[in-house]
């Protein structure tokens, strides 16, 4: 099959399965090109792929010496070109996605709960859980009624694009849809990957301390916006958000900020408005591509009317 | 950092050379690793040598090339040499200094058979 299509690492499961590819996807090649394929199978990878880089073969028959062979490669250029091809997928649904990322027991899950409670039954949503082990974050989000997919990283520390690549065909989302992705609780690893979503939103809570994003500063830099979470705690605690704000903008002078309590409600209402908006603008994109199609058909079939 | 996913990413990338150039065995893998990447020198190589194992690459030596990190000033309008991420310009200790180069992370080259 397709080396793009990375899946060497076995350990990986979706909603407990061994991931095995069930459906056919697209896969984009480093060369650019884009196939689709329907499979299904154990990853087995038995059929040349062309990077197109490197020299000509400059292969003398029967003479075995060592030779350069020029790569100039990303190392995760592989995982961008899967991150490509979902924020590419995002937009044409209007889907607005958003990869929530934290240290572990920050509240993404709490905050989730609570969000998908706030948005009511009649917003399109579906939440992908990542944990390296259980599917309990996954039945938390399908008790409120939403749906839900767990991917298990086994000792993977981060979700990669390529997983999320796959629950995207399991969950075969409605057009406009919110995407929250639950990322697996880390401030280091999940930063250099990219999913494909819309913005890396960081939850801290003031129980890790005013000095995170100096010291996990990739995160904080990767990230659009910052939710600084259980700030009902703040009365128990010495945590200077003045001074944490201080830091964060330091790494990332554009972050935005909104102090939050996933168990109060407090803050909640900005973070709502937040994801509307971002909703809002996906649609927006959506339609008007929509409406720009539309339009171009119309102009050839006039054409093809008056010729 | 996440070494051991930059490590299986490295294999993937030198099998689908092998592959499509018909290459028997690595005796060399050249990387170009930023100093402003994150990554580990000696976790890398650690982490190479596990995921090399039983491949084609299993005895290549593996040389890092270290890329120094860089950045713009924008207040002093010119380039200076970065030690860290987020660091404040080694010149006139503002903010913020754009990083202009020591984050890469690449596969350059190999030496095969
Ligand atoms: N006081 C207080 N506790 C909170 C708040 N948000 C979450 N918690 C608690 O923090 C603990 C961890 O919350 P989770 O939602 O499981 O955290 P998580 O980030 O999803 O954890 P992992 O998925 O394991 O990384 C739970 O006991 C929550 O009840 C908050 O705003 N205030
Ligand atoms: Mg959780
Ligand atoms: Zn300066």
């Amino acid at each position: 099959m397709c080396t793009v299509c990375g899946c060497g690492q076995g350990e990986t499961k979706i909603e407990g399965q061994t991931h095995v590819h069930g459906s056919g996807h697209a896969h984009t090649h480093a060369d650019g090109t884009t196939h689709s394929h329907s499979h299904n199978h154990e990853h087995h990878h038995d059929r040349p792929h062309h990077y197109g880089l490197g020299p000509a073969h400059a292969h003398a028959p029967g003479l075995s010496q060592a030779r350069m062979v020029r790569i100039e490669q990303d190392i995760l250029g592989q995982n961008n070109r899967h991150a490509a091809a979902n924020r590419q997928r995002f937009r044409e649904h209007g889907q607005f996605a958003v990869n929530l990322v934290s240290s572990p027991g920050s509240g993404k899950t709490t905050l989730l709960v609570e969000t998908i409670r706030r948005l009511g039954d009649t917003t399109p949503l579906a939440v992908i859980e990542g944990d390296q082990q259980t599917q309990f974050d996954a039945d938390r989000i399908r008790a409120t009624g939403a749906i839900a997919l767990q991917i298990n990283t086994g000792k993977g520390c981060h979700l990669d694009a390529h997983m999320v690549g796959h629950a995207l065909d399991t969950l075969d989302l409605a057009d406009d849809s919110l995407v929250l992705i639950e990322n697996v609780g880390n401030l280091v690893c999940p930063a250099a990957f990219d999913l494909g979503e819309a913005h890396k939103v960081v939850i801290l809570s003031v129980t890790e301390g005013e000095d995170k994003p100096l010291k996990y500063p990739d995160m904080f830099h990767a990230a659009d916006l910052m939710l600084l979470n259980k700030i009902d705690l703040l009365p128990h605690l010495r945590f200077d958000v003045a001074r944490c704000m201080e830091y964060a903008h330091r790494v990332n002078p554009n972050l935005v900020v909104i102090q939050v309590s996933a168990t109060s409600g407090e803050g909640l209402d900005a973070w709502i408005a937040w994801l509307r908006h971002g909703m809002e603008h996906a649609q927006a994109i959506r339609l008007e591509t929509v409406a720009a199609l539309k339009q171009r058909v119309a102009e050839l079939e006039a054409q093809l009317r008056t010729t | 950092m996440h070494e051991m996913s930059l490590a299986e990413n490295i294999l993937q990338i030198v099998e689908g050379a092998a592959l499509d150039q018909g290459l028997q065995r690595v005796t060399e893998v050249r990387l170009e690793i930023g100093t402003l990447s994150g990554v580990e020198p000696e976790a890398l190589r650690l982490c190479l040598e596990i995921v090399f194992k039983g491949s084609l690459a299993e005895e290549a030596r593996v040389e890092l090339i270290e890329i120094v990190g860089k950045g713009w000033c924008l207040s002093c309008q010119t380039e200076v040499t970065l030690h860290a991420l987020y660091d404040p310009c080694p010149q006139c200790g503002k903010y913020p200094v754009q990083v202009t180069g020591g984050s890469e992370m690449r596969v350059k080259d190999l030496l095969a058979e």
